[in-house]
C-alpha cells in the first residue's frame, strides 16, 4: 500500500505553516482576536446548495443529531452579538459531496469579522492581507475591484440583475452551452453561476486578485441588500487565476429578514427532497439581541495555497486528501 | 443496462449520449461556494471521433454503453468490408469503411489491431502503435546521405505515405508509429 504517504511535499507543509504565521501576525497587529468555535453543531446552514455531514451524539438515554459545520459563521456571529469585538478564526469546514480538482470535503477556512466595517473597508483590509501573504512567494500583479454587473455585462452582453430567459438561452447556445437550459431551468442564480464559472472565471487575467462586489440580489445568501440599489447585495467574492478564493458580506443584522431567508431555503430544500434541517434558533436569538454592524469574509486556505504554490489540484497541497484520509 | 452518475464519470468510461456511444475523457467538478454544483465533461463521440464539452447537473446519470476494445487479427479486404478475427475464438467480424476510418492505411493482412465493438458490432479500428510495412515507391536517394534532415515521401504497401530519410529505398521494410505517422527505423529482414 503506497497511499499511506502524504499527498503534498514537505516544502508545501512549510509553506502552509508560513501562511498561517503570516495570518496570525497580521491580525495580532490589528488587535483582531483569534477565537475557536465548535466543529460539531446542533444546527447547520439551510442553503440548499450546501450538503453537510451529520453524526450522532450518544449518552445514556440520550441521542442528538450533530452537524459538522459547513462554515463557522453562525457561531462567530453569536460571539459578535455577545460583544467579542472583531474576531478571526482558522478552522476546518466540511461540505459533503464536494470532491474535485478544487474541492475536498474537509478544508481549512480563514474567517474574520470586523465590527464597524462596511464592505469597502473589509475589501481594503483583504487586499492588505493578500499582499502580505503573496509577498516573497508569488507576484501579485494588481488588485482589481469590479462590480459583478460590469464584469458580467462586459463579458457576455447580458444584464445579470434582470433575468431574461430568452436572452440567456440565446447567449448560451451561441457559445456552446446548449446544456444550460436543462441544467438551470428557470433558476436565475443557477444561470448566473454557470455562465460565470464557464465564461468569466477562466478568462480572468492571470496574476490579478479580483474582488467582485455587488452580487445580484438572488444570490444574497447572508449579505445585506444594498442601501441604494435593491437589485444588488453587499457581497464580495475573491478570485485569483480564475479560482474562487473567498466570499464576504456586509452582514445581515435583521433577525426577521434572516428568519425569512431561512424559511425560504427550508421550503426550497423540501421541494428538492433534500435532507431536512432546522433553523439555528440560537443564531436568531443572538440576532434578536443585536449583531453589531459588521462585515465578514471567509477565505479557503487550501485554495490559497494552491495559488501560492501554483499547484494543479487541491490534493497537492493537503497532507492527506479525502481519498487518503 | 447500468447507469453512471456524474461522480462516477472518469476517463475511459463508455456511456450513451444522444443515442451515440461515447467515451469520457475528462470530468471537472465545478461548484461556486454558494451556488449549484455541476460537472463539465469532455466527451469523445466514438462514432464520429469528435470531442465535445457538455455540462451536467451534479448527480445526473447516463446509461453505460456496451463498448469493448478487442484484440483482433486483420484478415482481408473484400472491397466493401474489411474482415477481422478474434484469435482466441476465431469469431469473425466485418467492418465498413466508416468504422475502419484512418486505420485503413496501416492495416496489412495478418497484423494484429484493436477493434472497438459496440453491441458486438465493429465501431472503430485502431492499428497497433507500431507497424512494419514495405516501401513500394520512393525516389532514389543520394548515396551516402545518412543525415536525418529533410527526407522524402515514401509510399507504403498499405497506401500510407510517410516521410523517410533519403537513404531508405523502395523494397525496404520500415517501422512506423501509427499515432503520429512518423518513420522510426529500417527493419532488417
Amino acid at each position: 500500500m503506497e497511499d499511506w504517504q502524504p499527498n503534498c511535499s514537505i516544502e508545501l507543509m512549510r509553506l502552509r505553516a508560513q501562511m498561517l504565521q503570516t495570518i496570525r501576525r497580521f491580525f495580532a497587529e490589528k488587535n483582531v482576536l483569534e477565537v475557536e468555535t465548535p466543529l460539531l453543531c446542533s444546527a447547520t446552514g439551510t442553503d440548499p446548495n450546501l450538503d453537510f455531514f451529520a453524526t450522532e451524539w450518544r449518552m445514556p438515554h440520550m441521542r442528538q443529531t450533530l452537524f459538522l459545520q459547513t462554515s463557522p459563521e453562525f457561531a462567530m456571529k453569536r460571539l459578535l452579538a455577545a460583544g467579542s469585538g472583531s474576531i478571526y478564526q482558522i478552522c476546518k469546514a466540511f461540505r459533503n459531496g464536494e470532491t474535485g480538482r478544487f474541492h475536498n470535503p474537509e478544508f481549512t477556512m480563514l474567517e474574520w469579522y470586523r465590527v464597524g466595517f462596511d464592505l469597502d473597508q473589509l475589501m481594503a483590509e483583504t487586499g492588505e492581507l493578500m499582499t502580505a501573504l503573496f509577498a516573497g512567494i508569488r507576484p501579485l500583479t494588481a488588485t482589481q475591484s469590479i462590480s459583478y454587473q460590469d464584469l458580467f455585462q462586459t463579458a457576455t452582453g447580458l444584464n445579470p440583475l434582470i433575468f431574461s430567459l430568452p436572452d440567456y438561452t440565446v447567449y448560451a447556445q451561441r457559445c456552446g452551452l446548449a446544456d444550460a437550459d436543462r441544467v438551470c431551468g428557470g433558476n436565475h442564480a443557477d444561470w448566473l453561476d454557470l455562465i460565470f464559472s464557464i465564461r468569466i472565471q477562466p478568462n480572468m487575467t492571470q496574476g490579478v486578485l479580483y474582488m467582485v462586489y455587488g452580487y445580484p440580489a438572488c444570490m444574497s445568501s447572508l449579505a445585506r441588500i444594498n442601501a441604494e440599489n435593491p437589485l444588488i447585495t453587499d457581497r464580495v467574492e475573491l478570485f485569483f487565476d480564475g479560482v474562487e478564493l473567498g466570499n464576504g458580506y456586509y452582514e445581515l443584522t435583521d433577525a426577521q429578514e434572516q428568519e425569512q431567508r431561512f424559511d425560504r431555503e427550508i421550503a426550497e430544500r423540501a421541494i428538492n427532497n433534500q435532507a431536512r434541517v432546522n433553523k439555528d434558533q440560537r443564531l436568531l436569538a443572538a440576532l434578536n439581541t443585536g449583531l453589531p454592524d459588521c462585515s465578514g469574509i471567509a477565505i479557503g486556505l487550501d485554495r490559497l495555497l494552491m495559488i501560492l504554490s501554483d499547484s494543479p489540484a487541491i490534493a497537492n497541497v493537503l497532507s492527506f486528501s479525502i481519498r487518503r484520509a | 443496462m447500468a447507469t453512471y452518475s456524474t461522480s462516477e464519470f472518469r476517463g475511459g468510461l463508455k456511456i450513451m449520449l444522444d443515442n451515440d456511444p461515447c467515451a469520457i475523457i475528462e470530468n471537472e467538478f465545478v461548484k461556486p461556494g454558494k451556488g449549484q454544483a455541476f460537472n463539465r465533461v469532455k466527451i469523445r463521440n466514438l462514432k464520429t471521433g469528435r470531442v465535445i464539452e457538455r455540462t451536467f447537473k451534479s448527480g445526473e446519470t447516463l446509461e453505460s454503453a456496451d463498448v469493448v476494445d478487442t484484440d483482433m487479427q486483420y484478415l482481408y479486404n473484400d472491397g466493401e468490408y474489411r474482415h477481422f478475427m478474434k484469435s482466441d475464438t476465431f469469431e469473425q467480424y466485418q467492418a465498413d469503411e466508416k468504422a475502419v476510418g484512418d486505420a485503413a492505411k496501416w492495416l496489412k493482412d495478418q497484423d494484429m489491431c484493436t477493434v472497438t465493438l459496440w453491441n458486438d458490432a465493429p465501431l472503430a479500428v485502431t492499428p497497433a502503435n507500431f507497424v512494419e510495412l514495405e516501401i513500394v515507391e520512393t525516389d532514389p536517394g543520394v548515396r551516402g546521405d545518412t543525415s536525418g534532415g529533410g527526407g522524402k515521401p515514401a509510399k507504403l504497401v498499405t497506401g500510407a505515405v510517410v516521410r523517410v530519410p533519403l537513404f531508405v529505398q523502395t523494397g525496404e521494410i520500415i517501422k512506423v508509429d501509427t499515432r503520429t505517422g512518423e518513420y522510426i527505423s529500417r527493419v532488417k529482414e
